[in-house]
């Protein structure tokens, strides 16, 4: 590791729910007796099995129990060997999965109380995203509202494949909220699976699974932006989570050039894809996907044209890379800096709130 | 993009002067609905003027999201007698082969060709009638012209008789699929198709388009044709990440790739991604012996149509030395609205090994066809 910067800000870590269980105390009575009188199975989604080496990283693996489920462990693990600051919680657990829109709504409040009472309160360098329920914007939007309240809530949670593309207007009330109140949009790897993860069916393999979820960004992406997400919303920031990185500049190649023949088709996008993207659009760094050497390396941010997209990420406890190796090496002078700590400071301006 | 407003006419003793390319994206088309009934019995006739096709979409016909132009076809690409744009042979001789000294031309029947057909029977009757037709209304007549194979994919039987129906006939050049298909195309009920275009020596076409009936997103539908034509380079993704994990390369060695109409300026990050995450996964392939990238160093070829266009336009090099020089197949897309002009499509400065190699070597090597002095 030549190009960490200590004081980084980590925009993408992962503190597990233990068990279905321990949301009890943060359930409304009903649905807690609901939850125990149905014998609810656990929200762990099939996007990351649990066992698999990809979910977590054989050195961050607990000997028992979820991996990111103990604060300990992410101190030890994730906070203090990368010197962070601050690091950004994104839970992961399948509130989005779930098909009825109240429980939906009542399971992610849960989440966010209790991300709030376990993690927040206990680790001053933690912030969260705020989980909703997508099922239905209005209740979505309600729950930014509440927990925003609390300025550590930094970013609101969503996963990129659901029900719909997440440029339809159905997701709006979302969107409006968040611009408002200032805080990004974070679309996280992971699918509601209300729809084949591929465009071609279901695939046999979990490798096929994670592989498409970055064929879901570019879709996403897409739709975000020919629907005139960032025409409506033009100070809404979205950032893309566990996206991998290296496919942008060739996506945005080709939907500039559609664009400049079809066009008349989607007359409020004004000006080239790849322009809005360098405005609106930020990417978590891990995984990168980057190529082998170095050279190439240095080709790819050329294409990027930007130094702004990018935001330090260590995806902790998924297995993204070894070590301390988080930025990739080899990376133009001066860049590391502005990916730990100017570019999610520029994201997340509720950090500027808290952090001096 | 769309209308022509160069003057192209040049004549042929010009054009012979000029560099040969091959363009191995052209789509014919029918003059009438009655193109295909010589070579379809009279219940299949019936059947389709009665009930229609029934593919994997709400509309009888046409497409599910409506096209930016008529056919989706250049203005200037419709024959003086008025029928579709890539229906007539000879108007295509004087407005693409001639004027652009294109001396191979692959055709690619997409469109309503019967593979997508939810009767099976009245969809293989309908692929076979269609190359019959591919062979007598072009390729019979223009040896400059190559016919893609119009294969019943779905129903894997009826597609390796249609392969072994027509082996060895050198009208056909390669055999062709859709790539939004029922499922990913490394399922193994495709195999024994891939293993009979090898046994065959023909390689896979993969057509962008399709109707397997599932959303062009892996979040459901997408509002705008725009995005059902950037969102091929998605669904090919997904149909080689498919085929690679499947071990459909590892299991036909002489399997040999071509994916058309798609872009290629996604394959170097896919592939960078997929090697990384086969080391972390691989105990869940062990059928596979090599990495992702290596499978696709020696299995697979693209189209150049729609061209990747960078500002500046120089970073596609990178993209064409990461895919390899070798892979890159020129094609236009004729008679539709997004042609690539060959004299416009290279827009960098490139070596003529590479050149040659771009706009004719590659194809005349891949499809057996002699090189071009």
């Amino acid at each position: 590791m030549t190009t960490t910067e200590t004081g980084g800000i980590d925009c993408d870590i992962h503190p597990a729910v233990p068990s279905l269980k321990s949301l009890l105390p943060y359930l409304p009575r009903h649905w807690a007796d609901l939850l125990v009188q149905r014998g609810m199975h656990e929200l762990d989604s099939a996007a990351y099995p649990i066992n698999s080496p990809l979910t977590a990283r054989p050195d961050w693996r607990p000997d028992a129990g979820k991996p990111g489920a103990d604060l300990a462990r992410l101190r030890e693990d994730a906070l203090d060997p990368f010197g962070t600051r601050i690091a950004i919680c994104n839970c992961l657990y399948g509130v989005q999965l779930l098909f009825s829109e109240d429980m939906a709504a009542a399971y992610a409040r849960a989440v966010n109380d209790w991300v709030r009472a376990e993690w927040l309160d206990r680790e001053p360098r933690l912030r969260a995203s705020i989980v909703v329920p997508p099922q239905n914007p209005h209740l979505a939007a309600e729950e930014i509202e509440r927990c925003a309240a609390d300025p550590r809530f930094v970013q609101v949670l969503m996963l990129v494949m659901d029900e719909m593309p997440l440029g339809r207007r159905h997701y709006w009330p979302i969107y409006e909220t968040a611009a408002r109140l200032g805080l990004p949009v974070g679309i996280h790897a992971g699918s509601a699976y209300r729809h084949p993860v591929t465009t071609v069916g279901w695939p046999t393999y979990y490798t096929e699974d994670y592989a498409a979820q970055a064929t879901a960004f570019q879709s996403q992406l897409m739709s975000l932006i020919c629907e005139g997400v960032f025409n409506k919303f033009p100070d809404l920031t979205v950032v893309l989570l566990e996206s991998g990185v290296t496919w942008l500049p060739a996506h945005m190649w080709r939907l500039s050039k559609y664009w400049r023949g079809l066009r008349m088709e989607i007359p409020w996008v004004d000006r080239s894809p790849f322009d809005i993207v360098r405005s609106n659009v930020r990417l978590s760094l891990q995984p990168f996907d980057g190529p082998p050497d170095a050279a190439q390396l240095e080709r790819i941010f050329e294409h990027l044209q930007s130094d702004e997209l990018l935001l330090f990420s260590t995806d902790y406890p998924h297995w993204q890379f070894d070590g301390l190796d988080a930025i990739p090496p080899g990376l133009p002078s001066g860049l590391a800096r502005k990916i730990m700590i100017d570019n999610p400071l520029r994201t997340y301006t509720r950090l500027k709130e808290t952090v001096t | 993009m769309n209308v022509q407003v160069r003057d192209t006419r040049t004549t042929r003793s010009e054009a012979a002067s000029r560099l040969a390319i091959a363009d191995c994206d052209i789509h014919p088309a029918h003059k009438s609905k009655r193109d295909l009934d010589p070579y379809l019995e009279q219940r299949w006739i019936d059947e389709l003027r009665t009930f229609g096709p029934r593919r994997r979409v709400g509309v009888q016909s046409g497409p599910a999201y409506p096209k930016s132009q008529p056919n989706a076809a250049r203005r200037d690409a419709f024959p003086e007698d008025g029928n579709a744009p890539g229906s007539d042979l000879d108007f295509m001789r004087r407005q693409l082969l001639d004027p652009y000294n294109i001396q191979l031309g692959v055709l690619n029947a997409t469109g309503e060709n019967g593979q997508h057909f939810q009767n099976r029977d009245l969809g293989n009757a309908h692929c076979r009638a269609t190359n019959h037709w591919q062979i007598e209304t072009f390729t019979k007549n223009e040896p400059r012209l190559k016919a893609s194979l119009v294969v019943p994919y779905e129903d894997t039987q009826a597609g390796v008789a249609e392969i072994e129906h027509w082996a060895g006939d050198p009208n056909f050049v390669q055999i062709i699929l859709q790539s939004r298909s029922a499922d990913p195309l490394g399922n193994r009920r495709y195999w024994p198709i891939y293993e009979a275009a090898a046994a065959a020596g023909l390689p896979v076409g993969v057509h962008a388009f399709g109707f397997g009936g599932h959303p062009p997103t892996g979040s459901g539908w997408a509002s705008y044709y725009i995005e059902d034509m950037v969102g091929h380079a998605q669904s090919c993704q997904g149909l080689l990440i498919s085929m690679l994990m499947e071990g459909v390369f590892e299991r036909i060695p002489k399997m040999k790739l071509v994916l058309i109409e798609a872009g290629f300026g996604w394959l170097p990050p896919l592939a960078w991604r997929l090697d990384k995450l086969w080391k972390r996964l691989r105990a869940e392939t062990p059928h596979l012996k090599r990495l992702p990238s290596e499978y696709i160093r020696d299995h697979v070829w693209l189209t150049t149509q729609p061209m990747e266009e960078p500002e500046p336009r120089e970073h596609v090099l990178d993209t064409f030395d990461w895919v390899g020089w070798d892979r890159m197949l020129f094609a236009t897309d004729y008679p539709h609205w997004d042609f690539d002009d060959p004299d416009q499509a290279l827009q960098v400065r490139v070596d003529e090994p590479r050149r040659r190699a771009f706009f004719y070597g590659n194809a005349a090597a891949l499809y057996g066809v002699a090189a071009v002095a």
